[in-house]
């Protein structure tokens, strides 16, 4: 299969690969997808209290060049957004900017789920109503 | 910033690409290429022209390459069908089996890891009254002896177990099958592909009555392959699946492929001289190649028996790391991955799930396929490579983190899609 240089570039060149604190209160943390599906995403957010800015943005990602892309560029797209911009992304905006074929579009959905996640942990750490895809947690 | 592209520097004398996926398919040895070429222009004769010399000299390179093949495997040339390749092979001796021994039983016993085209053969045969029976096989992907024994019942007809796996090089106990089966009356076919060339296959001291084989596989052409079908002890009879001008003793018809048959008995002939050195080498180069991934990562291992296993084969999953992702990051090298993400149907390897493996590492797992042009350099070059970017892949994979951080994966409740 051909990637696209956009992928490539990301593949090469991850943006914002990282751990944030996830006990910190100010940090949203978003884990998606699972070991036997062959993707997992784990996305961070560090977010300003008083604007609601995502101040800061780490993924760290377990699956091929596509999921791997798909969450690089989400970290790029959300960061410098306030929570409720950011949750306007969506998978297809990604699809759009990678240029990703059919079979690799449950990467984007992947990477939009994340993105969703660790929004919804940080409102639920800071009492905001939220109905996101659930994270994945221990039992 | 982090960054995937490996840096990892090129030892003279090595050109990129390297090849290292002979389970796929094999170059062509030039010294085949050599032999076949006159059969394309000067000596272009249809092998089943009677009555003239361009017949004649066809006829005879084709009774020549026989040879070649019957020699290498222990068998006599009229025991040979030429085909067109193994997939034709299996079907042919799967289905002309089937149908030329319906009166005595419909059941056939084969293996959940068996190639496709013995599977989906054996698929199409139930759609048509038969039965087959899918052995499981253990961690270690061979077969349980035991199991088999208690497959077979009166009405078995057929057990077909490859001689060695295409994925993990596994050498199934075939000598000891073929026994069981004769002790019963029943035919073993085996599809012989991955073991002709590369390792010790005799079909008189393995007990097989009938064997697959491809050209392509051992430095000849694709396009060609041959069936061994034994005449003697016990005489197996076949129905042709190909009818026309009852070629190939009316078993296989159709205007044999001359230059193809001259490439396969060439590449016979070849691996007959050198297989045992060759083996010896391609042992080197695989504990080579595994010595260093092992020395230098953590959480990888090799799928399948390391004791009974092809000379070149090495098939690892590096836990934690997906296999394309791994792929990507060795593009300069050919190699292939059980994930699903490299496959069609977006379903990881059903040979390495077969051994009990979870699809987390079925995705995990990468299969080198060292052959006779691979050089020690290459091997180097590609342990040093493949070092690097799993090390770099595992800083940005959260599981790889996770269980450094001593957290059970398997406790963990994952939103699965």
């Amino acid at each position: 299969m051909a990637y696209s240089d956009k992928v490539v570039d990301h593949y090469n060149n991850p943006r914002n690969v990282g751990t944030l604190d996830k006990s910190s209160g100010d940090v949203g943390t978003g884990l998606v997808g699972a070991p036997e599906c062959g993707d997992v995403m784990r996305l961070q957010i560090r977010v300003n209290p008083e604007t609601k800015v995502i101040e800061e943005a780490k993924f760290k990602t377990f699956g091929c060049g596509s999921a791997i892309a798909s969450s690089s560029l989400a970290t790029e797209w959300i960061k410098g957004r306030t929570v409720e911009d950011a949750l306007a992304i969506k998978n297809t905006d990604i699809v759009k900017e990678l240029s990703l074929p059919p079979v690799k579009i449950h990467c984007s959905v992947l990477a939009e789920d994340a993105i969703r996640a660790a929004i919804g942990d940080w409102k639920k750490k800071n009492g905001v109503e939220e109905n996101a895809p659930a994270t994945a947690e221990a039992k | 910033m982090s960054t995937v592209s490996s840096q990892v520097e090129l030892p003279a004398g090595v050109v990129l690409p390297i090849y290292m996926d002979n389970h796929a398919t094999s170059p062509l040895d030039p010294r085949v290429l050599e032999a076949m070429m006159p059969y394309f222009t000067a000596k272009f004769g249809n092998a089943a022209s009677r009555n003239h010399s361009f017949g004649w000299e066809a006829e005879q390179a084709v009774e020549t390459a026989r040879e070649q093949i019957a020699k290498l495997i222990g068998a006599t040339a009229k025991e040979i069908i030429f085909t067109s390749g193994a997939t034709e092979s299996d079907n042919l001796a799967i289905k002309g089996i089937a149908e030329m021994y319906r009166e005595r039983g419909n059941h056939i016993i084969t293996q959940v890891t068996e190639h496709k085209a013995v599977l989906d053969t054996c698929k199409r045969l139930e759609k048509h009254g038969y039965r087959v029976t899918y052995l499981p096989v253990k961690a270690d992907g061979l077969i349980d002896l035991e199991d088999l024994k208690r497959a077979i019942d009166d009405k078995t007809i057929l057990v077909t177990i490859m001689a060695a796996n295409n994925e993990i090089g596994v050498l199934e106990p075939i000598r000891e099958i073929g026994k069981i089966c004769h002790e019963k009356g029943i035919i073993f076919h085996t599809d012989a592909v991955q073991i002709v060339g590369k390792a010790p296959f005799n079909v008189i001291e393995d007990n097989v009555d009938v064997a697959s084989i491809s050209g392509h596989k051992i430095y000849g052409p694709k396009g060609v392959g041959a069936l061994y079908v034994r005449r003697r002890n016990p005489r197996v009879q076949i129905s042709a699946q190909i009818d026309g001008g009852g070629h190939e003793r009316g078993m296989r018809s159709g205007t044999l492929n001359v230059p193809g048959i001259v490439g396969l008995g060439k590449a016979c002939e070849i691996a007959r001289a050198e297989m045992e050195g060759e083996a010896a080498y391609l042992r080197s180069l695989r504990d080579r190649l595994q010595n260093k991934l092992e020395s230098e990562l953590d959480y990888i291992h090799v799928n399948g028996s390391m004791e009974h296993r092809l000379p070149g084969n090495l098939n690892m999953s590096f836990v934690y790391v997906e296999g394309e992702s791994l792929l990507m990051g060795i593009n300069d090298v050919a190699v292939s991955s059980g994930s699903a993400c490299t496959s069609a149907t977006l379903e990881p390897s059903y040979v390495l799930k077969a051994l009990g493996l979870g699809d987390d590492v079925a995705h995990s797992s990468i299969r080198f396929g060292l052959g006779r042009f691979n050089t020690q350099a290459e091997v180097d070059y590609v342990a040093a490579k493949v070092i690097d970017i799993v090390k770099k892949l595992r800083e940005l994979s959260p599981l790889y983190e996770m269980v450094k951080e001593g957290i059970d994966l398997t406790k963990i409740e994952w939103q699965a899609h």
